[in-house]
């Protein structure tokens, strides 16, 4: 078994303007979300700590395209992105985040533990590689119970250190379950550089382990990120396996608002902006003409203003009772 | 002023006895997670690898029961490995290295073999940080035996316990609390350690007995001044270690208040609570005007959204009322 570097050519290019047009709202989505969070926390609106997503947003929307409202998924602290590129509400995930009662969680998860049932989000995670062995308990069902679904787990080049994550690959290969891997390589584990955490190059290297079919992609584009994910769930739904998938992307802003970043250089963060995946996919949108300047302004603005007028509404939500403190507990 | 009087915070009291004792004893290693170039998130273990090199402060994968069961063999053969947990929360994950196997292997070897070392962690509520990372997990340690237990609720205390943490021949959990790493306390230049199992009288007083641990100590010492105001005057203890259980002190106390009210952030049922109340209901009943109250935190998770949290964490009213139960100035009181 090899790893399989996934390349570009120009057929992965021959999109039409509507599919740019729903890429192109969910990355600003994303990032118009996750900015609008760190205003929120600034003005302490937000308890705990807030693990923005920027710069990765390629990677949720590629893969949750994809997917079905009915697909199980588990994601991490940094999950708002899965989340809204699978259909959250972005009024619920914002009332979540504030601690207010329409929240996903009616306040209870907060940001580090988003979860919504009807959107078959079995739940970000604090904890890390925690999700990881829960979704292939996801694909456990969807392959017993024969309905066709497939999971999905989102974690990070990090998480590939925890013993769980080993066994869940062993055990997802082993049973042959309807699950895709998501290793989501932004280089960082918190203030460690993932080159002084591990050896291996490529991470996908660790699904080769157990006999998965494992791919390299470039995190930063989503229409690479788009066909792999296509191919994988594929793959899953066909009753053959498991899919490894190492996406090679960055995190723009610190591991939390507030982190200092001194463990990494300007220069390096400096590169990393100049191929984004908002920059990326605007460059191939005028480049191939699915969109022109003014349309991707318009469909951003949009975006935007959803954004806007949610977060405005999650503002003006109730905190909830203080009897929920014992509702939900069994 | 004399040198005596100088201020730190609890971190960097931390820092001074893990930089004070890596100085001296050469075996002494770190594991963790960003403890290195960055100092820890807590800045607890800030300069020691410029200091020590990356032989000794070893920033480690995110693995904890890997790099937990790494720290016990390394102990069984020769180092002295300090361990951090960044939450105490993630210490679930290393569960079976850290109860099955090092707090056992020094009586399942016959006393052929021990181990040596110090899992510092740090855990407790109030900043909004939800289920996974606001847990009060002293009593699971304290209660499968075969390691040591420790809460510092001052940076005095940190430093005095952490040093004698390092020094012992067995397995110590060491619980720090997030809210407490930028108090600021007197803490001495000179030399000192701070025994275990020695409780802490922090205020005489000779109408009830209030023993706490860790942050509770602080929320003990504020009900006990709201009480004064009313003429009620509280003996507050701070146990600074669960294991050993200095239960003399409590007793001798209880003697002479015979009233006892227990108060931590941890869950209340089957906490570390219940254990004292029985061993003081065991040993002194005959003394006992009331019943030993017990404030802990609801049985539940912590929920995220700060006013719920608050709700579920121990609250100074609540000691306030209960101490007057106990005192029987209150309305179901028996
Ligand atoms: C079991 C556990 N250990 C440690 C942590 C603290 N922590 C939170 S995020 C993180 C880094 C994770 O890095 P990675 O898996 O690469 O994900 P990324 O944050 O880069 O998306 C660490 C160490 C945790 N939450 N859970």
């Amino acid at each position: 078994m090899e790893i399989n570097f996934f390349e570009a050519t120009e057929d992965l290019y021959k999109v039409d303007k509507s599919e740019a047009t729903s890429i192109w709202h969910g990355l600003n989505q994303i990032r118009f979300f996750e900015e609008a969070s760190i205003k929120a926390y600034k003005k302490g609106l937000i308890g705990g700590s807030v693990h923005p997503y920027i710069g990765q947003e390629a990677v949720a929307v590629g893969i949750c395209r994809n997917l079905n409202n009915t697909d199980y998924m588990t994601t991490t602290y940094r999950g708002r992105g899965h989340a809204l590129a699978k259909g959250a509400d972005p009024f619920k995930l914002f009332a979540e985040m504030f601690g207010r009662k329409s929240g996903y969680c009616k306040g209870k998860g907060g940001p580090m533990h988003i979860a919504s049932k009807e959107l078959g989000m079995l739940g970000a995670n604090g904890i890390v590689a925690g999700g990881i062995p829960i979704a292939v308990g996801g694909a456990l069902t969807a392959k017993r119970k024969g309905e066709g679904k497939v999971a999905v787990t989102f974690f990070g080049d990090g998480a590939t250190n925890q013993g769980v994550f080993h066994e869940s690959l062993n055990l997802a290969a082993v049973l042959q379950l309807p699950i895709i891997f998501v290793c989501e390589n932004n280089l960082y584990s918190e203030m460690t550089p993932i080159s002084d955490s591990l050896l291996n190059k490529d991470l996908a290297e660790r699904g080769i382990a157990y006999h998965i079919h494992s791919v390299v992609v470039d995190g930063n584009d989503p229409l690479a990120v788009d066909a792999v994910a296509k191919e994988a769930i594929e793959r899953a739904r066909s009753g053959n396996g498991p899919t490894f998938i190492e996406a090679k992307t960055y995190r723009l802003l610190g591991h939390m608002f507030g982190d200092s970043e001194t463990y990494r250089t300007k220069e390096e963060v400096q590169e990393w902006w100049a191929k984004e995946p908002l920059k990326i996919f605007k460059e191939q949108c005028l480049q191939y003409e699915w969109l022109s300047e003014r349309e991707l302004e318009e469909v951003a603005e949009e975006a935007k203003e959803e954004i806007n007028a949610s977060y405005e509404q999650a503002v003006l939500d109730e905190e909830p009772s203080l009897e929920e403190v014992y509702t939900d507990v069994y | 002023m004399s040198t005596n009087e100088r201020m730190i915070t609890y971190a960097e009291a931390l820092n001074e006895a893990l930089k004070e004792e890596m100085e001296k004893n050469e075996d002494i290693i770190l594991l963790g997670e960003d403890i290195g170039p960055y100092g820890g998130v807590f800045n607890v273990t800030k300069g020691l690898f410029e200091r020590y090199g990356a032989e000794r402060v070893i920033d480690t994968p995110i693995s904890e029961a890997g790099f937990a069961g790494a720290g016990i063999g390394a102990a069984m053969t020769g180092l002295k490995p300090i361990v951090e947990f960044m939450w105490i929360d993630f210490t679930f994950v290393a569960m079976d290295q850290i109860l099955n196997q090092g707090a056992k292997m020094a009586y399942m070897s016959g006393g052929q073999t021990t181990v040596p070392i110090v899992f510092r962690t740090q855990g407790g509520g109030g900043r909004g940080n939800a289920a996974q990372h606001s847990q009060s997990l002293e009593t699971i340690f304290a209660h499968v035996p075969g390691m040591k237990v420790v809460l510092p609720s001052s940076p005095y205390d940190a430093k005095g316990l952490l040093k004698t943490a390092i020094r012992e021949n067995c397995p110590v959990m060491f619980i720090e609390n997030k809210l407490l790493y930028n108090t600021k306390g007197h803490v001495p230049e000179e030399e000192y350690t701070i025994a275990f199992g020695q409780a802490n009288v922090l205020v005489e007083g000779e109408d009830i007995t209030m023993v706490s641990i860790s942050r509770s100590v602080h929320l003990s010492l504020e009900a006990a001044e709201a009480l004064k105001a009313e003429g009620i005057h509280a003996e507050v203890i701070d146990l600074r270690t669960l294991v050993p259980l200095d239960i003399e002190t409590i007793k001798d106390s209880v003697k002479k208040t015979n009233r006892l009210i227990i108060v931590h952030e941890a869950a209340k049922s089957f906490g570390w609570g219940a254990e004292l109340a029985a061993q003081i209901s065991e040993e002194v009943f005959d003394y006992l005007d009331a019943p030993v109250y017990r404030i802990g935190a609801k049985d539940t998770p912590i929920p995220y959204n700060m006013k719920l949290e608050k709700e579920v964490l121990p609250k100074v009213e609540d000691i306030v009322d209960d101490i007057k139960k106990s005192l029987y100035m209150k309305e179901g009181s028996k």
